[in-house]
């Protein structure tokens, strides 16, 4: 089921007292079958855009089309949406096995099914989410990561087209965020659902999702898949919000910008005074410099994380000292210890004005 | 022994006043509830076993089990269902007056019950603004069982409005939510969801109004009128005999109605630890 | 938002009964009081205000009030620094027994009260000899009026000093405070609010007791009648009017505590929302 959001507003509170607007109107067109994450700092409005679409909450303006169903008016109820709660809320004086009956139990009488299917349905369902030993527990005998699968497998007990996910993994540790991540993506792909998920982790945003909307302030800042938004950040928010950055300030002329003793050459970057961003895994380094990039740091601290080396590179032109990452392999074949001078050979470099976003890239092996 | 256990832990505790607070609480405890108490085992221990129950199963005394117990439950089960809907009310909408509606939930605890009692009675008698009005409908109150109900409800209303409502405050606007996402209609959602997290506040409620209809005097009395086999309730019927002088009869009677009230008690205190256990783990 | 029963049918439906019938079972007998005790006139009601009776009925509700509040006080909290401060064999038990009062009927402790102090009752007949009366006169009012009233203020002070922990009052310890200084300047603050609405239901309940009041006092006219005493006594005798006088005044004070309440509450609402 596709989802067309066009020109959705909100605005909370009554006139006089503090307003606050949560959306700004707002487009979005999910295709059918999309895995979206809705991705922001905390307050951006993505709780409200996601509740507006469960029809939770309702929108000042605009409207939502489910496929070609027109569904601003329509009540919850009628959406089929399956709605998933950053803390869980499973009913606590129900077993598990009643939680995810719920839906059923709750159609109109014709539509019901019998007792019988709705058991096979459940047991089906908690058997998918591997919990089919724990049905006659109570919730608060599971633990949370065993409480989000409850309250997963309960909003898909109806098979909605669409699936709502509020911070889903928000409360959960590091190693079964990681698990339930890489199960819901099984799950969207073997039911073919639609979903739309929150999240304020840019990791789990882009791991997770098959196109990834930035938020700030109520407006959408990007709607792009993970690689794109990465590679090609439409403005310096997303860019910042999305991972570590370093900064280089300089005067450009004739293509190359000047920095104390450090230059490098920015082709068809306007000439003038300008502020380029690069990320830690667009530095590499050499031993000498070459005709594009003269720019001499000196390694000042090394962290090893994992499958890289984190850098601290220093330099006088630098205000701030860069992050580097590089590979254990390049790490050994360069020698680098603290306090030893290299080169650094920026393979990218991205510029953010009024005129839009400019991504450089250079000719570096 | 016991005192030297005592005295043994009283060394490790950290803040001072056990000493102190111990000995003025059990002097107080002693002297204002377990001495009177004992007194009444006391004047009961003087009666043989049959003397007891022929006391206690009087005819007389047996109807007035039967009218308390009725107008009790009646009065309970009102309680229920008015206590119910004002905490529902009173969380969930806005309305004008709703602070004032609010306080007055607690107006029957705050009147005195005597006057609470002369006023249904006078309200409610046949030339009352209400009974009047009631009489012509063929429904006299007063003098009857219904009018005790009436009297022992009005005195109970702040117990189940005030166990209910901070519950349905607490109830997290997401229960609400996931219900209605799950497709349920309103009657469902209530019946399913919202009344099973209300179940131990309600009963709980619910079963202090009627402990305490049991035992309600003065409210009563006055709308009763004491017709014997039909209006008399146990309390009249421990007054009675007290002011007949007949004290064994007296205290016989009362013995039943404490370990009723007793007895209730424990059990919703019980039933209650069940239910929170439930819901907060441990125990399957 | 989407809540339960927030169709405006439905809304508009279970307000509508809930204020008919709050107007019906509590606003209405209100009123009542008030009208009846005014029927004959606001000369009428002064007169029957300043008789000679009614006014030793206040006097000595008054005396029951101004004995019992303090009495409970003192032994609540002192009841709930014992088991909220510390553990000891024995504590749930201590709490179960402070709840019979709520559980008895007011003729039964009434009754028990006859039992020991009457003249044939275990004590009665000792301090008889010493030409004590206790039964009939104002102590033996008293002393029930202490035991039905006597859980009020410790369930007011319980939930809240175990909420609240007692690690500030550890921390002062550690600063080398006395027990007397610690409750005063630690504890007292915090619980402040909890022992004045103790204190408020107190002497509500002290106020209008009845049934156990009316088996001890014996009910001799200018002696041992308190208000609600006085109430039945002029209603019994017909006499509406004055029973409605006497009525409307312990109505007037039940205004007064709700109206105290109302204000607790709404001031600690208040801070709870700044803080
Ligand atoms: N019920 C409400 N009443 C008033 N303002 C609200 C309400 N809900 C949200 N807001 C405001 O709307 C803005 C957007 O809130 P929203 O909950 O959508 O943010 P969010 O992106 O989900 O943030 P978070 O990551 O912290 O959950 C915030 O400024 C918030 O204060
Ligand atoms: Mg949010």
């Amino acid at each position: 089921m596709s989802i067309r959001i066009s020109q959705i507003d909100k605005t909370y509170g009554h006139k006089g007292s503090g307003r606050t607007r949560a959306l700004a109107p707002i487009d979005l067109d999910i295709r059918d079958g999309e895995l979206i994450g809705l991705l922001g700092p905390s307050g951006s409005g993505k709780t409200t855009l996601l509740r507006i679409v469960a029809g939770l909450e309702q929108a000042d303006g605009g409207t939502i089309h489910f496929g070609e169903r027109e569904v601003t008016q329509v009540h919850v109820r009628e959406r089929r949406i399956g709605f998933v709660f950053q803390h869980y809320a499973l009913f606590r004086h129900m077993s598990v096995f009643e939680n995810v009956a719920f839906g059923l139990r709750a159609l109109p009488r014709r539509q019901r099914p019998s007792n019988g299917e709705i058991r096979t349905r459940v047991m089906q369902l908690l058997e998918m989410v591997r919990l089919a030993a724990f049905a006659e527990r109570y919730p608060a005998q599971l633990s949370g990561g065993q409480q989000q699968r409850v309250a997963l497998a309960r909003a898909l007990a109806l098979k909605p087209d669409v699936l709502l996910l509020d911070e889903p993994f928000g409360a959960l540790d590091a190693k079964v965020r990681q698990e339930l991540r890489r199960w819901l993506r099984h799950l969207h792909e073997e039911l073919g659902f639609t979903s739309l998920f929150v999240t304020h982790d840019q990791e789990e945003a882009l791991e997770l999702s098959d196109r990834v909307v930035v938020m700030s302030n109520g407006r959408v800042e990007q709607i792009a898949t993970p690689d794109t938004l990465y590679r090609e950040p439409a403005n310096r928010f997303v860019f910042e919000f999305l991972g570590d950055v370093n900064r280089l300030e300089g005067d450009v002329a004739e293509g190359r910008l000047t920095c104390g003793n450090a230059s490098v050459s920015v082709p068809g970057v306007e000439p003038g005074r300008r502020e380029l961003l690069l990320r830690p895994h667009e530095v590499h380094l050499a031993e000498r410099s070459i005709p594009a990039a003269h720019l001499p740091v000196t390694v000042a601290s090394i962290v090893p994380v994992g499958a890289e080396v984190r850098l601290e590179l220093e330099a006088d032109w630098l205000e701030e000292p860069w992050l580097a990452s590089v590979s254990h392999a390049e790490f050994e074949r360069l020698g680098i210890a603290r306090g030893r001078r290299l080169f650094a050979l920026p393979s990218r470099l991205h510029g953010f004005d009024a005129a839009g976003a400019q991504n450089v890239a250079l000719p570096v092996g | 022994m016991i005192a030297a256990t005592l005295r043994r832990q009283a060394s490790r505790r950290v803040l001072p006043g056990f000493g102190l607070s111990l000995g003025v609480t059990l002097t107080f405890v002693s002297l204002i509830l377990l001495l009177p108490l004992t007194s009444l085992v006391g004047q009961l221990s003087q009666l043989s076993l049959s003397q007891y129950w022929f006391l206690i199963s009087d005819p007389r005394i047996l109807a007035s089990y039967r009218v308390t117990l009725l107008a009790a439950a009646v009065a309970a089960l009102f309680n229920a269902a008015f206590g119910l809907l004002m905490a529902w009310v009173l969380v969930r909408y806005e309305f004008p007056g709703k602070r004032l509606v609010d306080a007055l939930m607690d107006l029957p605890f705050a009147l005195p019950t005597a006057v609470a009692g002369v006023t249904l009675a006078t309200l409610y008698s046949s030339q009352g603004w209400v009974g009047r009005w009631l009489e012509t409908l063929g429904l006299p109150i007063a003098y009857t069982w219904v009018g005790i109900a009436l009297a022992m409800a009005f005195t109970s209303i702040p117990f189940v409005v005030r166990t209910v409502q901070p519950i349905l405050e607490d109830l997290p606007s997401e229960v609400d939510e996931a219900a209605v996402t799950l497709g349920a209609r309103d009657g469902h959602a209530f019946r399913r969801v919202i009344l099973p997290h209300l179940w131990p506040a309600l009963v709980t409620g619910t079963g202090l109004a009627f402990v305490r209809s049991l035992g309600e005097f003065g409210a009563v009395i006055f709308i009763a009128g004491g017709k014997p086999f039909e209006t008399e309730i146990t309390s009249l019927m421990i007054f009675v005999k007290l002011q007949e002088y007949d004290y064994a009869g007296a205290a016989a009677v009362a013995s039943i109605v404490l370990a009723t009230s007793l007895a209730l008690l424990l059990l919703i205190n019980l039933w209650q630890g069940r239910f929170i256990r439930r819901l907060h783990g441990g125990g399957a | 938002m989407i809540r339960i029963g927030d169709a405006p049918g439905v809304r508009r439906l279970l307000i509508g009964v809930a204020l008919v019938l709050t107007a019906l079972f509590l606003l209405l007998p209100l009123v009542a009081i008030f009208a009846q005790a005014l029927m004959g006139g606001i000369d009428l009601y002064w007169q029957n205000l300043s008789d000679r009776y009614t006014l030793a009925a206040i006097g000595l509700t008054l005396l029951v009030t101004l004995l019992t509040v303090p009495i409970n006080l003192v032994f609540g909290v002192f009841l709930a620094w014992l088991v909220t401060r510390f553990s000891f064999p024995g504590r749930r038990l201590l709490q179960t027994l402070i709840d019979i009062p709520f559980a008895v009927s007011p003729v039964v402790a009434g009754l028990v009260y006859l039992l020991l102090y009457g003249r044939n009752g275990w004590l009665g007949g000792w301090l008889d000899s010493y030409d004590i009366q206790i039964m009939f006169a104002w102590p033996g009012i008293v002393l029930v009026t202490i035991f039905v009233t006597c859980p009020f203020v410790a369930r007011e002070l319980i939930p809240l000093m175990q909420a609240q922990g007692a690690r500030e009052e550890e921390a002062a310890v550690t600063l080398g405070a006395s027990g007397w200084t610690i409750f005063r300047r630690v504890t007292l603050p915090k619980i402040r609010h909890a022992l004045l609405y103790g204190a408020i239901l107190t002497n509500a309940r002290a106020v209008g007791e009845f049934g156990a009041v009316s088996v001890v006092a014996g009910a001799i006219r200018g002696q041992t009648n308190t208000l609600p005493l006085q109430v039945e006594q002029l209603y019994q005798d017909y006499n509406t009017v004055g029973a409605f006088t006497s009525a409307s005044l312990l109505a007037l004070l039940a205004l007064l505590t709700l109206a105290a309440k109302a204000a607790l509450e709404w001031r600690a609402a208040r801070r709870e929302s700044l803080a």
